[in-house]
């Protein structure tokens, strides 16, 4: 079994028309053994910028933690804040530094820019190899189940509501496909002017 | 502000922390994950005028298409680009440190540099990782002693040819090239030949897909990148909608959290007087 299915878990990202939303499942286990539903694994970064770390829990946890400190210094040392894309190359160069000792973790990165509102969605593979698409990103577990859903269920401009649907029945019916990951789900969409969280009802076995 | 925690200069290269743990890992059962591979197609060709690179699009992880419109070709210089298959995080880094190892070396020496440092640099990298850097390269780029095409293995050894192949579709593109290269080709045929060594990829070779991507260097000028220079597979349009009525999801808790939107007026300071950096020759 692969170290990144040992915890489960799972994260999607989706573009929208001036807004992005970012979703994750709730899961936290040990192999088949669930511990606890309520893990978070997506962090807000920025007033408008979200990262998704799915993975080894561990390694979430202590990637988090140093992007957070790296962010900070950046944001005292620059005096303004930092653009998804520059989150981007950070959290890039920080995976890449550990080329032969991963961290066994796949990102996702979902924010406005904070300058000119555009949407950014972005996945990494575990070495830190950055893939933006004009569409859609997902991450963990059931990353396979998530591709069929968003292939299907995503279109170009969709509105902030429509985009919480899209993106809620994506997450939740891929979860529903993979015993290791669901147990609740949350969804944050990014709009310029406001964020909204939304706890998703899921099944819960 | 240095301390311990936080130096000054934090240490430079890679980090080998996480070496231990994860070797524990894999003893216990859990092998290392498989990185993004590009399972590719990418070219590169000397015609009359200058040196013309090609790549398709696609990246896999295992089976899966991870992105069906990722960029292979690499800037390097003004005058040279690079074309990267393999492990993609590592043609992605290894480029970007040889970019800007090469623009130092402009700005120390105010000239263009030769194709031949970057070729160095790159198999002195990769030598020095013992192949460990999965990086297999087509360098291509113009100098003042003409165009040049450089193959680079992952262990770090250097072909010098007139027309060369990489990737799990090279040697889809190499028949292209053995049944139709020749010498002082013009641009129009060059770009053909090119794009059809690329296709031929795409369509014979299950790790290569996607779109063809072209970058003409000529002797003078700039560089032409031509990203999606022909979409190979275009994507059907879809028919129906899976639209979902909104409030199909059933929501348990909602939280607003609202943002200060503040106006900001973008001032322009006009840049110190520096040489523009895709200065030629």
């Amino acid at each position: 079994m692969s170290i990144l299915a040992y915890n489960g878990g799972a994260v999607v990202a989706m573009k929208g028309q001036d807004c992005v939303a970012i979703a994750t499942d709730k899961r936290y286990g040990i192999q088949a053994q669930t511990v606890s539903t309520n893990f978070p694994k997506v962090f807000q970064m920025g007033p408008s910028l979200f990262v998704g770390l799915p993975g080894l829990a561990t390694d979430t946890q202590t990637v988090f933690q140093r992007l957070k400190f790296r962010m900070n210094l950046y944001e005292l040392k620059e005096n303004r804040m930092m653009k998804p894309k520059t989150f981007s190359a950070m959290l890039s160069n920080l995976l890449y530094e550990r080329r032969f000792g991963p961290y066994f973790i796949e990102p996702v990165i979902a924010g406005l820019d904070p300058y000119t509102n555009e949407p950014y969605v972005c996945n990494m593979d575990l070495i830190g190899c950055p893939n933006e698409p004009e569409d859609f990103v997902v991450s963990g577990t059931c990353s396979e189940q998530l591709y069929g859903m968003c292939e299907a269920l995503w279109e170009p401009n969709l509105k902030p509501d429509e985009l919480f649907e899209t993106i809620s029945q994506a997450l939740v019916n891929a979860a529903d496909r993979d015993a290791i990951s669901g147990w609740g789900a949350v969804v944050y969409i990014v709009e310029k002017d406001k964020i909204t969280e939304k706890h998703v009802k899921t099944r819960m076995d | 502000m240095a301390s311990v925690l936080l130096p000054e200069v934090s240490a430079p290269g890679f980090s080998f922390e996480n070496c231990q743990r994860n070797a524990f890992l894999e003893h216990k059962g859990f092998p290392a994950p498989k990185a993004t591979k590009t399972g590719t197609t990418i070219v590169g060709i000397i015609y009359a005028d200058g040196v013309i690179l090609g790549a398709d699009t696609r990246a896999t992880e295992n089976t899966v298409v991870s992105d069906k419109n990722c960029q292979k070709i690499h800037y390097l210089a003004a005058n040279m680009y690079c074309c990267g298959a393999g492990t993609a995080a590592d043609t992605e880094m290894t480029t970007q440190t040889v970019a800007s190892q090469l623009e130092l070396q402009r700005l120390h020496t105010g000239r263009t540099v030769p194709v031949e440092t970057a070729s160095t640099l790159l198999k002195r990298m990769l030598f020095r990782y013992q192949g460990h850097i999965g990086a297999a390269l087509v360098l291509g780029g113009v100098d003042r002693s003409g165009p040049h095409i450089y193959c680079i293995y992952p262990h770090g050894s250097v072909d010098k040819l007139p027309y060369a192949t990489m990737g799990s579709g090279s040697l889809a593109a190499m028949a292209v090239f053995e049944s139709r290269w020749k010498p002082n080709m013009t641009e129009e045929e060059g770009k053909k030949l090119v794009r059809d060594a690329i296709a031929a990829g795409i369509f014979n070779d299950l790790g290569s897909g996607s779109n063809v991507d072209l970058c003409v260097i000529r002797n003078s000028g700039p560089a032409q990148y031509l990203r999606t220079y022909e979409e190979a597979n275009v994507k059907g349009k879809k028919q129906g909608s899976y639209r979902y009525t909104p409030g199909t999801t059933a929501v348990l808790k909602t939280k607003v959290i609202p943002l200060e939107v503040e106006s900001v007026s973008v001032q322009q300071v006009q840049p110190m007087e520096v040489e523009p950096s895709p200065s030629r020759r």
